[in-house]
């Protein structure tokens, strides 16, 4: 091992922590602005430590909203956020799984055809497709909808790539021998191949669900009712353009309370967020 | 990792034979990629090549005009230049500074642990959010920060001046992609093998001439890798910071190519020229995704 210096170790720290403090910064006032007073806020007044609002300003959070702009509780909105994020997750898997096995474990005409299909929407980010998929959903009744917020996005080449690459390494025996015990495609995919592919398919769920918490565009263009808002829409409309309105304290622990989620799960589950990083990204 | 699925040879010997079973098993994903990604994309190239006269009633096939119409206004020349800047000033700040930290990082420290978690958080924060905090943090007349620009004599307002408020965009994008910049950085550094840095050390190389002749050249295909990630990600993912901190301006000081198709699309108007813009969008994710493609087939055989 090479060794470091005293000072190279003591400098690393420094750095490490410098980095730290840039990062949770933004993130720390966020914190601080929602616990104090609107009035003191506005006067530019604002002070970096805590306030005496936290309660309240919270409770008008989750369970009023904002006085002005849109009264909609934010409560409501990280519902609306929260099916919206599990419908993409589990849809992108679970569409994606049945593909990767039929492309892998079945010989039939057009079969890689189907597949680069599937790939090429890699190319197809929804911002170069925004307005003709929104004429099709509204065209199809979806507008302000769980379906149009997720279905449109529910295709994933990465995780097809993903599952397919991962059914490549299991063995040929298993099928001959789940096989020989009688097994039929449904029986091998339930029993032998969905067990094996668990660690996958989480590592793969705690991306996709922080992706589709975070979905922006999509929701911004097709919600229109404020209940069906997600909680990323319904920040942006707190900012009133006229600054003297806006209640930033409210927009504040709307921001902290959008990021809960996502955060919360990058930490808990750490191990699996950098596997499935990691292997859907490259 | 994986290269281009064509370059795999490796098939599956023991398969199930069903003639119709496979169909119903890629139909789902098949049906939602034609309709809501291949349908939509072709009626954008197809608009893209006509032109509706002004009260809409009828259309004519106008071949490229849309396209050198576009090239034509300044304003469209203007987005792909602050585009690519912005681009560019993004990926350079956000993975400089994860270099540094993930440098630092991979040193045998006590609590790496801790600061790797501490470091990569910001990944799951969405962009409209992102844009929230930093507008507020440096918010002309209430921002904490620009209490302190202001008493360093800096005429600080991002509402107004362009050049600030491109600026602040760059930096709220680029704080986001710390920590994805970082944990690949740091995978990337702790995949170079001990003993290269050893025998490099044994040669009496310095920390800082060890980084630069050893550990820099063996990390060029991460570095690679991740300046395309960051382009994409400056392109497209921008679009929520920029909604919710400055809606493209003032003027038009922080509109891309991305906020313009937005803008343009909801004020309605010359569908061809939106559809073009869409179309050149296209065209710029199908070159990044190839560059990439062809960058990670590449860096197998490395």
């Amino acid at each position: 091992m090479v060794e470091e210096e005293g000072f190279q170790r003591y400098l690393a720290h420094v750095i490490l922590w410098i980095g730290i403090a840039i990062v949770a910064f933004p993130v720390y006032l966020a914190l601080v602005a929602s616990t104090q007073d609107n009035a003191v806020i506005a006067n530019g007044q604002m002070s970096l430590l805590p306030g005496g609002h936290f309660l309240e300003t919270y409770y008008q959070t989750l369970f009023v909203g904002t006085s002005g702009s849109t009264r909609e509780p934010v409560l409501n909105m990280m519902l609306n956020s929260l099916i919206m994020a599990l419908l993409i997750a589990i849809g992108k898997i679970a569409i994606s799984i049945i593909s990767a096995y039929a492309i892998v474990y079945f010989r039939f005409p057009f079969r890689m055809g189907i597949f680069w299909i599937i790939f090429i929407t890699l190319m197809l980010p929804v911002e170069v497709r925004i307005y003709p998929t929104y004429k099709i959903v509204a065209d199809l009744h979806l507008l302000d909808s769980y379906a149009g917020l997720s279905l449109p996005l529910i295709a994933s080449a990465t995780a097809t790539l993903l599952f397919r690459q991962f059914f490549m390494t299991v063995p040929d025996e298993l099928l001959e021998a789940s096989r020989i015990d009688g097994a039929g495609p449904f029986r091998f995919f339930w029993d032998t191949l969905l067990p094996l592919s668990r660690t996958n398919m989480a590592a793969l769920f705690v991306i996709l669900f922080i992706l589709g918490w975070n979905q922006y565009l999509w929701p911004l263009l097709i919600t229109t009712r404020d209940d069906m808002q997600t909680i990323q829409v319904g920040i942006r409309k707190m900012i009133t353009t006229t600054d003297a309105l806006t209640e930033w304290p409210v927009v504040m622990a709307t921001a902290l309370l959008a990021m809960l989620p996502p955060v919360f799960v990058v930490v808990v589950m750490q191990k699996l967020f950098v596997r499935g990083l990691v292997e859907t990204e490259k | 990792m994986r290269g281009l699925p064509v370059s795999e040879i490796m098939q599956k010997h023991a398969i199930f034979q069903s003639k119709l079973l496979p169909y119903a098993l890629v139909a789902p994903q098949l049906a939602i990629v034609l309709i809501f990604f291949y349908w939509p994309a072709l009626q954008a190239v197809i608009q893209s090549f006509l032109l509706q006269d002004a009260f809409g009633l009828s259309t004519s096939f106008v071949w490229f005009e849309n396209y050198l119409e576009l090239f034509k206004e300044p304003a469209y020349f203007a987005a792909i230049v602050r585009t690519f800047v912005f681009s560019f000033a993004i990926a350079l700040s956000s993975l400089s500074f994860a270099l540094l930290l993930a440098v630092m990082a991979d040193k045998p420290l006590r609590g790496s642990m801790l600061y790797r978690t501490l470091l990569i958080w910001p990944y799951a924060v969405a962009p409209p959010v992102v844009g929230v905090l930093w507008v507020f943090m440096l918010h002309p007349s209430l921002g904490v920060l620009s209490r302190g620009l202001r008493g360093m004599g800096i005429d600080w307002n991002p509402l107004l001046n362009g050049d600030q408020a491109a600026l602040l965009i760059i930096l709220a994008a680029a704080w986001k992609q710390i920590s994805y910049n970082f944990l690949f950085f740091l995978a990337g550094l702790q995949s170079i093998p001990k003993s290269v840095i050893e025998a490099a050390a044994i040669d009496g190389a310095r920390p800082m001439r060890r980084f630069w002749t050893v550990i820099f050249p063996l990390l060029s295909p991460t570095i690679f890798f991740l300046l395309v990630v960051n382009i994409v990600y400056a392109f497209f993912d921008t679009f929520g910071i920029i909604d919710t901190m400055t809606r493209g301006g003032p003027g038009k000081a922080t509109e891309t190519l991305v906020y313009k198709v937005y803008t343009d699309g909801l004020l309605g108007g010359n569908l061809g020229s939106s559809a073009a813009q869409s179309v050149i969008l296209m065209a710029i994710v199908i070159i990044l995704t190839a560059i990439q493609f062809r960058f990670v087939e590449r860096k197998v055989t490395y």
